[in-house]
């Protein structure tokens, strides 16, 4: 059974009036759990409206959010639950720290969940943990640290809650190459320990392509292709056209197959296109020994 | 006179930043012993992790900061001589990070024209320059828009046309794309190539996205408060290892021919662009392929 799923969900903001705008026109889609699925599409394409139903933040204007197969809008369920298990870390969510201190921090989710004591002592040095955060920075400010040393306290702060789905909204937007590495062998890594289901959206087409297993491309308030992160990465001339950008490596294995060369579809990492390469190289030799 | 070349020189600056813990007071050292000479017209990018001190330095080329050791010199004047300061500031103006911290106004043409209103200039200059700021950008027709019905790309791009309102002969732009979509960092990228090409405006561009550095005529790498190194892009991101070392990245294209060199293949130093990885390995593979 899916873990998460919609059903005709449409969302319109402020309907009834001039500035009425349908940001998610009825998605059907269902994630299993264990996938890490990469969101793309433009600004305004209808990913944050999106995610923001999944854990009842935004109420459908029609259509139905399944979490666990259960109506999260249904008349007896709890939607203060509901985000208990589902995770949703914003952009930008160092600007949302507010304690004293890193520790205090993490707490504050899984302490409005309930939770007092030695658990909740482990789970945030299990989260701390996950985002490679020290014993000492514990009693440190949160406002005293690095940017990308927030956003892993703020990451961390969800993680704590333990949830069975976990979204990220961008969690790399401006930071560093090594920064953005980080962030994401940790997510990836607690996604494999888990096996929980991970949403993360973001406009870097080389991230998605080495981290998640598959892709969602939104476009025009429309799910536009739900397929593994290969198929998706196959239409990088389609992808271009919505605005977004292939990595660098598959439009250079279209261009190669507009010419008429040999090479295999779905090739978008540097890894997988070294080891084509030498193939077909290694094969033209080959044919010249004979 | 004849004006120098030299829009900007740096002369072996230093900068520490002073500790804001009350316990331990302390300077912070930034830079270290850098110098750098940006001439008119160039097209120079600035690339470095976080931390690497690019920020600290783009804000020493219009007096946000001053150096703690060494002199900057902005058109021939000493950015230190607080005579000067708006010269300085009209002759360099600075574009941010994020749009939404840069504009002021309700309307999109009373944003730009915040700036020449500040520096006193006649009405009907003011809306000439406004006009022309905004064509230059490509936001001419958005005009009365109210910047918040405006996406990233279009905010940032009206930032940018309140600076060229002030006709500065320099712009620095500290991570204008980091807070926008593909879309949206296009649209920049080409304005700003577009200001350098066509009205001859020298441009620095603080960056860590290799791509954008790749457009540039120049390309200047920081790290640990200095500059370790500077050259054309190819000459740049043929230290691929370095590279690496310091935190960054190196286009998808360049790190395909760098491994594949590495694994014997004859390839030059260098690539940065998708057309000449395609063209160089359809080459080869063309070679390869007829052998059999």
């Amino acid at each position: 059974m899916a873990i998460l799923k919609t059903e005709n969900l449409t969302y319109t903001y402020s309907p009834g009036t001039p500035y009425e705008h349908t940001a998610v026109d009825n998605v059907n889609i269902e994630f299993e759990k264990g996938e890490l699925v990469g969101i793309i599409g433009h600004t305004g394409s209808g990913k944050s409206t999106l995610i923001q139903q999944f854990n009842g933040l935004l109420r459908p204007t029609s259509g139905t959010v399944f979490v666990d197969g259960q109506d999260i809008w249904a008349k007896n369920a709890k939607i203060r639950e509901l985000r208990f298990k589902v995770g949703l870390v914003f952009q930008y969510p160092e600007y949302q720290l507010f304690e004293e201190t890193v520790y205090k921090d993490i707490a504050f989710g899984p302490k409005n969940m309930g939770i007092t004591g030695d658990e909740l002592d482990a789970r945030i040095r299990e989260a701390a943990a996950f985002v490679g955060l020290r014993e000492e920075h514990f009693e440190k400010s949160p406002f005293e640290l690095s940017g990308g040393q927030k956003r892993r306290v703020a990451i961390a702060g969800v993680l704590a809650m333990r949830p069975e789905i976990l979204i990220l909204d961008e969690p790399t937007a401006g930071l560093d190459p090594k920064g953005r590495e980080r962030i994401l062998g940790q997510i990836k890594d607690y996604h494999k320990q888990t096996g929980g289901l991970v949403l993360l959206v973001s406009h870097s087409m080389e991230d998605i392509a080495r981290y998640a297993t598959k892709a969602l491309v939104m476009n025009d308030s429309k799910i536009y292709m739900y397929d593994t992160v290969d198929n998706v990465f196959a239409h990088a001339q389609e992808l271009r056209s919505m605005g977004l950008s292939a990595p660098q490596i598959s439009s250079v294995f279209s261009l190669l197959e507009q010419r008429g060369l040999p090479v295999s579809s779905g090739i978008y990492t540097v890894e997988k296109a070294k080891e084509e390469i030498l193939k077909l190289l290694a094969k033209g030799g080959e044919g010249n020994a004979q | 006179m004849e004006k120098d070349s030299k829009i900007i020189s740096i002369q072996n600056v230093s900068f520490s930043y002073e500790s804001t813990d009350p316990d331990n007071q302390q300077l912070i050292p930034v830079l270290h012993g850098v110098s750098l000479d940006i001439h008119r017209g160039e097209f120079v990018a600035v690339l470095g992790h976080n931390g690497s001190g690019k920020s600290t330095l783009a804000k020493h080329l219009n007096c946000i900061l001053l150096p703690t050791e060494g002199t900057v010199f902005v058109d021939g004047i000493d950015t230190k001589d607080g005579e000067f300061i708006y010269d300085i500031r009209q002759t360099v103006g600075m574009v941010f990070q994020n749009p939404d911290n840069q504009i002021v106004a309700t309307i999109v043409e009373e944003d730009v024209a915040f700036a020449p209103e500040n520096l006193g200039i006649e009405p009907a200059e003011i809306r000439q320059r406004v006009d022309d700021a905004l064509n230059s950008v490509g936001m001419y027709k958005y005009r009365e828009s109210a910047p918040h019905q405006l996406s990233g790309g279009q905010k940032q791009r009206v930032a940018i046309a309140g600076i060229i309102a002030m006709r500065p002969a320099c712009i620095v732009l500290d991570e204008p794309t980091a807070m926008l979509d593909p879309k949206g960092r296009r649209e920049v990228m080409s304005t700003i190539r577009r200001l350098n090409r066509e009205n001859g405006i020298t441009v620095v561009l603080i960056t860590h996205y290799m791509d954008e550095a790749a457009q540039c005529d120049r390309v200047v790498v920081t790290d640990s408060g200095k500059i370790i190194l500077d050259g054309t892009p190819k000459e740049v991101f043929s230290n691929v290892e370095l590279l690496k070392d310091v935190g960054l990245d190196v286009p998808q294209v360049t790190e395909l021919t760098y491994e594949l060199k590495k694994a014997g293949i004859e390839l030059p130093d260098g690539i940065i662009s998708v057309e000449e990885c395609a063209d160089k390995l359809e080459e080869l593979l063309r070679a390869a392929l007829s052998e059999k």
